[in-house]
């Protein structure tokens, strides 16, 4: 965990082939995957806790050999103790068996709580894990995957292999031993009556077999639509303010009925076919009662047998399907989880599309100048976004990025914090192209402020600290003095320790913006990225921040994307945008004097400026505030 | 219990499977306790009397006992795999249902992982029991008494012998259970916490990867991830001890008749053919006994899960329409607010268990998170200060525009979110056409209210889908009419597939400014006579604002708007401008009035447009008189 060297997440060495597809469509490729795979990648799981495991089976053999005894000893109280009326013998096999019980008894103990704590651990670093990749993966990932879908993954489908390690492995492990255990037994009862019980064995393995395939297919169309009824309620639950403002609620309820009922028709279809395979194994069974019951009352006729024996050998035959209807009783959660499994194994091996080169080093204290070179970037192939941006930035400038929505601004943030990486041509920072140095040191270095602030359920504190986890109450104080916020929030009742929730309903929308600010402070960046961040934020605590924001610049390389120009006009250098291409760069003066793209742009703010009365011109001062030069 | 009958209740539904299903087990337990009799005969009639007929016809029966058998083992396990799934599809439909009817107050506090897992997770625990675990509780009853039975009409006295183990069983399982049910309880809370810090970490990506946090939210994850496994093994530490033990006990009954049957069979008055069968009915007992264990902790688990479930069910929405209210299709516009007073505080207060704390709730209003065990549904925050809105007076005649103005947290957004009845005033009223949006239907208030709100959510489906989100019978030229008139149809048109181009979960791959005129098209497509526009055009750029706003000139048009808005440049046009602080009307008036006196109004005019007069001035002298002269 605290490698933050971002291997691909296959923990010991794992054959399982890339998957070639994309996330999202192996949700919907039922195709043909061999269960081998899935139980060998389990494995690798369960392989640190083997030592348990082989606990697990010696304790199982106790049980084993206890299940087994009791009959036995039945047996000889019957034929040995009561024919021949031997008191002390009858009460040699009462204690007999009761000591039977009571090791079965511990040992089930012993072996299921073992079995379990492998199990939960299992889960647990399989979650680890997943969640661990989860955040090495890049966002194109996270553009293509919805939440609810990830959710489905992480919960249920992990959940799904539950049942296949607590009980699966070891109940399987277990009954094959029974088996084993009641075979040898019945052979030395009477190998004959044994041999003709025997029979049924192929009839079991074939029918089971046909089982296996058509069941595991259903299955797996369960898991999927599952994940859709989980994506559905995601998105659903945290869209719900628009769903009320447009009165949506009737048509999705009619929706997720849909997806909803989908589920349920798979469900019944997948356990409508597993119902029957009890039964069918019943079946079997009475075949093999009955040869027993004739063939052994032959026996016994003939003298080859005695009646205790037999009484044992139907209690042996008996015990002989308790595994195998067991097995089948587990067929529906072993399917399950080989689903489930599928799924998130299908997950973890998910490419990291941006991870740290193997030789990626930490990027040093940084005075930020930032360069890039003819880059070229496209989020999906063939349709450029970028189309050869070069620009240089000195330590402390201010550069501001101008456009229209769509012309690339963003997209120039999110290469430059490595988000995405770049088709062609190089970024480089303080002269390390950013492809050489690790994420967590460039990101570390380079602060982000977005349009929409994101606060995570927690404190107020806890939400400024985020920036730098180990900065004291003082510091935390300092940044939120810096952008105005100290005053509001010591209005509060309970100050710092207020708590913020996931969307940080109740504060206003510039509460949060004036939280992620501090937030951005706090963690002293060399390199600071204003994304439209002054948007939400009303005029007048954009005065009151301005200080807080001019403290915040200085000395740090600044990008800033603003739509209205009037907040730019002091930037060092003004990147005009269009389709994917600096069209005009130059101070606000020059590029006026261009009179080009930014010229019109300007001139059509002034002109345009509202559309009613002279006196109200449309542009106002700083929605990002600048140091002036 | 209460909460298990609530639970049934669903089943009932589905009465006529349920008996089916409860026959087909029946059957099967008759079929089951009639072989042990068969083999009886065959024992005593076929061997011990050396009858190979009677062996013959014996083994026949077992063939048909256990085909019948099958069958109903079949038409058991069908009709409780039918009838839970299908309560559970009802339980989740209603969850759901439920859920996006509550009120904003509602989900203010709710986080969208907890939520979640309770419409999955414990929902599947809670179909567990009606399925599995009651027929198992029936199946484990009738076996039970039925082989009590038979055992008594064998032999009474090796019955007693043997039945003094059942009381033991009993207190065993009563023990269990007081001990299991808050373990399973917190095993389910747990997991919600693990469900939220996992929601929450994908939703909140971005800013994770921003701050390079990827190791501190792993580690966050691994804490509560920690404490579910803990308290998931502890469960199941005491299961994999009780079970067991439960068999133990009942096993000891068989010891017992061994050793008291032996002794009366040496004395003659028990056959062996006797002794055998009552033994191998006892033997059946193992298994029902190691069920009853299961049983009991499927028990427990439903009842925690049900509780969580009936928590969501049971919480009534602040805002409920009354019933009976005349529909009002059409609505002029005039929106009247009346000394409105409004807080947050009050507005929660309305959720039971939030407000007031009692014992049997399982809500909390819980202020420090830290306290894990106590972590509820609902969180607490007291972010709000007492009343964020107070004496509101106001009047829009229809076709206003009425503009709000003030400093963040101002209530600006609140107070137009009064007007759609997202939330309930705490006093006072708000009036649509001089009627108290509490008499209309919510869907008829909210069918002529169109709202652009700060926070674009858009769905994933296509574009057109989006637009069309509060009017789905729209036709493709509306849509398209409301993308021209919000100004999206350019860049609509540049996306890969235009209309039909599916948009992610928050809308990805669209920005900021691309979404918010998504957002407007929405709201415009449903015609709506009151349209309030919160913030709504912060994150577009400028050229695409103004055009958004020469577009809106004339939807406002015909239509009462309220504008929230940071920037004077937006609002000089409204017929009224209301000035909020701390909730209330500082100033009113139009621009014109406003800025002649002094005021807050005249305050942040100085702040934002007397600059840019200046400015604005400054600049067409250049652009005016001498572009090229500047260097």
């Amino acid at each position: 965990m605290t490698s933050q060297k971002p291997s691909p997440a296959k923990p010991g060495p794992t054959p399982p082939p890339p998957s070639h597809r994309r996330e999202d469509e192996d949700d919907e490729v039922l195709g043909k995957a061999y269960d081998q795979r899935i139980v060998e990648r389990t494995w690798i799981f369960v392989h640190p806790y083997r030592i348990h495991l082989l606990w697990s089976l010696a304790l199982m053999v106790c049980i084993a050999i206890g299940n087994l005894a009791g009959p036995y000893l039945i047996k000889i109280a019957i034929d040995d103790a009561i024919a021949n009326s031997n008191l002390s013998l009858l009460a040699v096999a009462a204690i007999g068996y009761v000591a039977a019980s009571l090791l079965v008894w511990v040992a089930t103990y012993g072996q299921s709580y073992i079995m379990s704590w492998v199990g939960q651990t299992v889960l647990f670093s399989m979650r680890r894990e997943l969640f661990m990749h989860l955040q090495r993966l890049s966002f194109n990932f996270y553009d293509r995957m919805e939440a609810g879908r990830i959710m489905s993954r992480m919960t249920g489908d992990v959940n799904a292999l539950n049942d296949f390690l607590t009980s699966g492995i070891v109940s399987t492990a277990s009954d094959l031993f029974v088996l084993v255990g009641i075979v040898l037994l019945m052979f030395a009862l009477n190998w004959k009556l044994a041999l003709a019980t025997m029979i049924v064995g192929p009839i079991i393995g074939l029918v089971t077999h046909l089982y296996r395939t058509r069941s595991r297919n259903l299955y797996r169309e369960v898991r999927w639509q599952n994940s859709m009824v989980t994506a559905y309620l995601a998105e659903n639950i945290s869209g719900v303010r628009a769903v009320q403002a447009f009165s949506r609620e009737n048509l999705n309820q009619d929706r997720f009925d849909g997806v909803n009922r989908e589920n349920l028709r798979r469900l019944i279809r997948a356990t409508t076919f597993s119902a029957g395979f009890g039964p069918i194994i019943t079946f079997i069974s009475t075949v093999a009662t009955v040869l027993v019951v004739w063939f052994g009352g032959m026996l016994v006729l003939n003298g080859e047998m005695t009646l205790g024996s037999l009484w044992a050998f139907l209690a042996y035959v008996g015990r002989f399907f308790e595994p195998i209807s067991d097995l089948s009783a587990r067929y529906n959660s072993m399917q399950a989880a080989m689903a489930g499994g599928e799924r998130v194994y299908a997950l973890m091996d998910t490419p990291v599309a941006v991870q740290d080169r193997d030789d990626a080093y930490q990027l040093g204290e940084i005075s930020g100048s930032v360069k890039f070179k003819d880059v070229i970037f496209e989020y999906v192939p063939g349709r450029p976004v970028l189309r050869g941006i070069s620009l240089e930035a000195t330590p402390g400038e201010v550069i501001a990025l101008v456009g229209h929505t769509g012309a690339g601004k963003s997209s120039i943030i999110n290469i430059l914090l490595r988000f995405y990486d770049i088709k062609d041509g190089s970024i480089t920072i303080d002269g390390h192209d950013i492809r050489a140095v690790t994420m967590a040191s460039l990101r570390r270095q380079v602060g982000l402020v977005l349009q929409e602030p994101f606060l995570f359920s927690g404190t107020i504190r806890d939400n400024i600290r985020y920036g730098k986890l180990e900065a004291n109450d003082d510091e935390v104080i300092a940044a939120a003095r810096a952008v105005n916020l100290h005053d509001f929030i010591i209005g509060l009742p309970l100050g710092y320790d207020t708590e913020v929730n996931e969307r940080g309903a109740s504060l206003s929308q510039g509460q949060k913006q004036l939280i992620s600010f501090a937030r951005a402070l706090i963690a002293d960046p060399r390199i600071l990225i204003l994304d439209e961040a002054t948007a939400s934020v009303d005029t007048a605590t954009e005065k009151l921040i301005q200080y807080g924001l001019d403290t915040l610049m200085r000395g740090r390389t600044s990008f800033v994307i603003a739509h209205r120009l009037s907040t730019i006009k002091a930037a060092s250098q003004i990147l005009v945008m269009r389709q994917g291409l600096i069209i005009e760069r130059g101070t606000h003066d020059e590029l006026l004097t261009q009179e080009g793209y930014y010229y019109n742009l300007h001139r059509m703010q002034f002109r345009e400026g509202g559309g009613n009365d002279d006196h109200a011109p449309v542009d106002e001062t700083a929605s990002v505030s600048l140091p002036h030069v | 219990m209460a909460i298990l009958l609530r639970l049934l209740r669903f089943a009932y539904k589905y009465r006529l499977f349920t008996l089916i299903g409860y026959l087909c087990l029946i059957g099967t337990i008759i079929l089951n306790l009639v072989q042990p009799l068969i083999f009886r005969q065959v024992i005593d009639v076929g061997i011990g009397e050396r009858n190979t007929t009677a062996l013959m016809e014996m083994a026949f029966a077992i063939v048909v006992v256990n085909v019948v058998s099958s069958f109903c083992g079949f038409g058991m396990s069908y009709c409780n795999e039918y009838v839970s799934q299908r309560v559970a599809y009802d339980i989740r439909n209603d969850l759901y249902d439920h859920l996006q009817r509550l009120s904003f107050a509602y989900h203010d506090r709710a986080s969208t992982g907890e939520l979640m897992s309770r419409v999955t997770s414990d929902v599947e625990h809670s179909r567990v029991f009606v399925g599995t675990g009651v027929l198992q509780l029936v199946n484990t009853v009738i076996l039970y008494v039925s082989i009590l039975a038979i055992m008594l009409s064998l032999s009474w006295e090796l019955s007693l012998v043997s039945l003094a183990t059942l009381p033991l069983i009993g207190i065993t399982a009563v023990q269990y259970r007081s001990r299991v049910q808050p373990m399973f309880r917190q095993v389910q809370r747990q997991w919600a916490v693990l469900t939220a810090v996992l929601q929450e970490n994908i939703t909140g990506v971005r800013v994770v990867k921003a701050f390079a946090r990827e190791p501190f939210e792993v580690s966050k994850f691994k804490t509560e991830n920690d404490a579910y496994l803990e308290r998931n093994v502890a469960t199941t530490r005491l299961q994999s001890l009780v079970f067991p033990m439960m068999v133990f006990i009942s096993s000891m009954g068989t010891v017992a008749i061994l050793w008291y049957g032996g002794l009366q069979v040496i004395e003659g008055s028990l056959s062996v053919g006797s002794l055998i069968a009552f033994n191998s009915y006892l033997m059946r007992l193992a298994g029902p006994t190691r069920q009853f264990g299961a049983i009991v902790a499927w028990v427990s688990r439903a009842i925690a899960s049900g509780e969580r479930l009936f928590e969501i069910l049971d919480t009534p929405s602040p805002v409920r329409e009354r019933s009976g209210l005349p529909a009002r299709s059409t609505i002029d516009g005039q929106v009247t607010f009346e000394n409105v007073v409004f807080s947050y505080g009050k507005a929660f207060a309305a959720i039971p268990g939030y407000g007031a704390v009692t014992e049997t709730s399982a809500f909390k209003p819980i202020v420090h998170a830290r306290d894990r065990e106590d972590r509820t549904l609902l969180r607490g925050t007291g972010a709000s200060p007492a009343s964020v809105i107070q004496e509101i007076n106001l009047e829009a005649h229809p076709n206003e525009v009425v503009a709000l103005i003030g400093h963040t947290g101002s209530g600006k957004s609140t107070l137009t979110s009064l007007i759609p009845r997202f939330y309930d005033v705490s006093s006072g009223s708000v009036k649509v056409d001089g009627i108290d949006v509490k008499e209309y239907r919510l869907a008829d208030l909210r069918r002529n209210v169109g709202i652009v709100m700060q926070e674009t959510l858009l769905f994933s489906a296509t574009v057109a889908e989006n637009i069309a989100f509060g009017n789905v019978e729209a036709s493709m030229t509306d849509i398209k009419r409301a993308a021209h008139a919000a100004q999206a149809y350019e860049f609509i048109r540049d996306l890969p597939e235009q209309f039909e181009t599916k948009i992610g979960e928050r809308g990805v791959n669209l920005s900021g400014g691309q979404r918010q005129r998504l957002a407007i098209a929405r709201a415009l497509l449903i015609d709506p006579r009151i349209l309030i526009l919160d913030d709504a055009t912060a994150s577009v750029d400028m050229k695409t604002e103004f055009q958004i706003q020469e577009a809106l000139r004339e939807l406002m048009a015909g239509r009462t708007t309220f504008i929230v808005a940071q920037r004077l440049s937006t609002i000089t046009h409204a017929d009224q401008i209301l000035v909020l602080d701390h909730g209330r009307i500082v100033q009113r008036g139009t621009h014109l009035e406003l800025i002649t006196v002094p005021g807050p109004y005249l305050d942040i005019y100085d702040m934002q447009l007397r600059d840019q007069d200046e400015a604005r001035d400054a600049a067409n002298r250049e652009i005016v008189s001498s572009p090229t002269v500047i260097k």
